[in-house]
């Protein structure tokens, strides 16, 4: 993969941007226990498959959402955050 | 061809010698049973069977033996590391390594080259101070030296590496090594197959069968097998393993990659590294250059190589050794790194019974592949963590008392 496509910027060279991980939902900090919090905080899913990740263009500082097969490093769409995960 | 001979050739009772025995099936039942026959698997099942006599071992690779990151590292061996726990460590497995040759009657072209890690500002040189110190504490030969040592010991080299990274000092540690990876794998592989232990290659696991918590057996491509204990040492294929068993890691993968240059005359004795250029670089016992960088910057699954990488990596080569401009990269490759967020690995016992893991090796686990079999061994007989791990276990996250290893190699610190 050399260019990855960004919703407000289009196709851009992927060294234009920065990786942030996959899309995690956070537990409510006040409630969770600290087993629960240490999974949040440290745990991933590290077996590949079709994953949503957070990518960030960096000369435009534009965050967004790709969902990425990580096995085949083919990105199959992009767009923006929507409301609460 | 006389008929004799071709009788000969097809009767079973007169095999070719080989380096490791065949085996038509496997058995229906193991006391122990390895996934990944690289480096740190064939090591720990040398160990179960030299020093604990345990010998009923199957060995299963879905590829074939050392293809995956035993093959594919730049085979560096050192143990200048930061943290009290890792400098014990592999200073152990550096004491391992320096009698292997002996050990195998293979010659693994084990050479002490003496290892260079360049410091080109005033904090890399501080952190420089700090792993001499705690290297020197635990008996390890590491110092902080002046630019004109590097000099000296790289007559190439451009200690103002193109002007914008001059080199302040280094940490010198004479002890680092290079050694030839395949051998490695092949030197632990001959020994456990001729103590018995059975390797089959071609044998992907599909399946790990746990009942009330408890391994029972492996599911392969070639059929069942019982056995009450599994060790995963599968590097960049551990979270699919884990996936098997429900176990949850902090373990990521990302690519490393690496290349070699064309054959040139032997000019480069050292091992020479620098964190700040993302470069680290040796000159193999073929003359070739032997250069590495950093991590690919996002998770991947996959060894595709990136012309990116060999723009980025040969920019920086040529800021610290301006002479290469006119050689050629002869190959480069990935690995899939399996890293974790302190950069130490995670070993030894896991919440599900009789399933142990091997894993974190990042890009940092060719240098162990000695110890690591050991200790693993120690821990699949005794089922209690070798004194030498207790650092590296996996509770360490859900305790929030992480190792923070920053002596590792190829990661931004």
């Amino acid at each position: 993969m050399k260019i990855l496509t960004c919703p407000l910027n289009g196709p851009r060279p992927v060294s234009e941007f920065f990786y942030w991980g996959e899309v995690r939902p956070m537990p409510n900090p006040n409630l969770a226990s600290d087993d629960e919090w240490a999974d949040y905080v440290f745990n991933r899913n590290g077996a590949p498959g079709v994953k949503k990740e957070w990518w960030c263009h960096t000369p435009s500082n534009t965050w967004f959402i790709a969902e990425r097969d990580t096995e085949k490093d083919v990105v199959l769409k992009t767009y923006f955050h929507q409301g609460e995960e | 061809m006389p008929w004799r001979l071709l009788r000969f050739a097809l009767n079973k009772k007169h095999p070719e010698p080989r380096m490791f025995t065949f085996h038509e099936k496997l058995k229906p039942s193991y006391d122990v049973v390895i996934i990944g026959a690289g480096g740190h698997g064939l090591s720990a099942a040398y160990y179960l069977a030299k020093e604990h006599g345990i010998t009923n071992v199957c060995v299963l690779e879905k590829g074939y033996i050392g293809g995956g990151n035993t093959g594919r590292n730049t085979t560096i061996i050192r143990s200048n590391y930061l943290t009290p726990e890792g400098v014990k460590f592999y200073d152990e497995s550096v004491k391992l390594w320096q009698d292997l040759s002996t050990d195998f009657d293979l010659n693994l072209f084990y050479a002490n080259r003496g290892h260079f890690t360049l410091a080109h500002t005033d904090s890399a040189l501080r952190t420089m101070r700090w792993r001499a110190e705690v290297n020197k504490h635990y008996g390890v030969n590491s110092e902080v030296v002046g630019p004109e040592a590097v000099k000296e010991a790289a007559p190439m080299i451009d200690l103002s590496c193109a002007g914008h990274a001059p080199i302040l000092g280094a940490l010198y540690h004479a002890p680092g090594s290079v050694a030839r990876h395949d051998a490695v794998a092949w030197g632990y592989g001959r020994g456990a197959d001729q103590r018995g232990v059975e390797i089959h290659q071609q044998t992907e696991v599909l399946g790990i069968d746990v009942q009330a918590g408890k391994v029972k057996g492996v599911k392969t491509s070639r059929g069942y097998i019982s056995t009450g204990k599994v060790l995963c040492a599968v590097a960049g294929s551990t979270p699919r393993i884990l996936k098997m068993v429900d176990v949850k890691t902090p373990l990521y993968i990302h690519p490393l990659q690496a290349m070699v240059s064309e054959p040139i005359k032997p000019w480069l004795d050292p091992i020479l590294v620098s964190g700040s250029l993302h470069v680290y670089i040796s000159q193999s016992a073929r003359g070739e250059l032997v250069m590495g960088a950093s991590l690919d910057p996002y998770e991947l699954h996959g060894t595709r190589s990136t012309l990116d990488f060999v723009e980025g990596l040969s920019t920086h080569m040529l800021e610290m050794f301006p002479f290469l401009s006119g050689v050629k990269v002869m190959r480069q490759w990935a690995g899939m790194a399996d890293m974790t967020p302190d950069f130490a690995p995670i070993m030894g016992k896991t919440p599900v019974e009789g399933f142990y893991l091997d894993s974190g090796w990042g890009t940092w686990g060719f240098k162990a592949t000695p110890v690591c079999g050991k200790t693993m061994a120690h821990t699949l007989v005794n089922d209690t963590p070798h004194p030498l791990i207790t650092g590296f276990s996996m509770d360490r996250f859900r305790n929030y008392a992480l190792t923070g290893e920053k002596g590792a190699a190829s990661v931004g610190h």
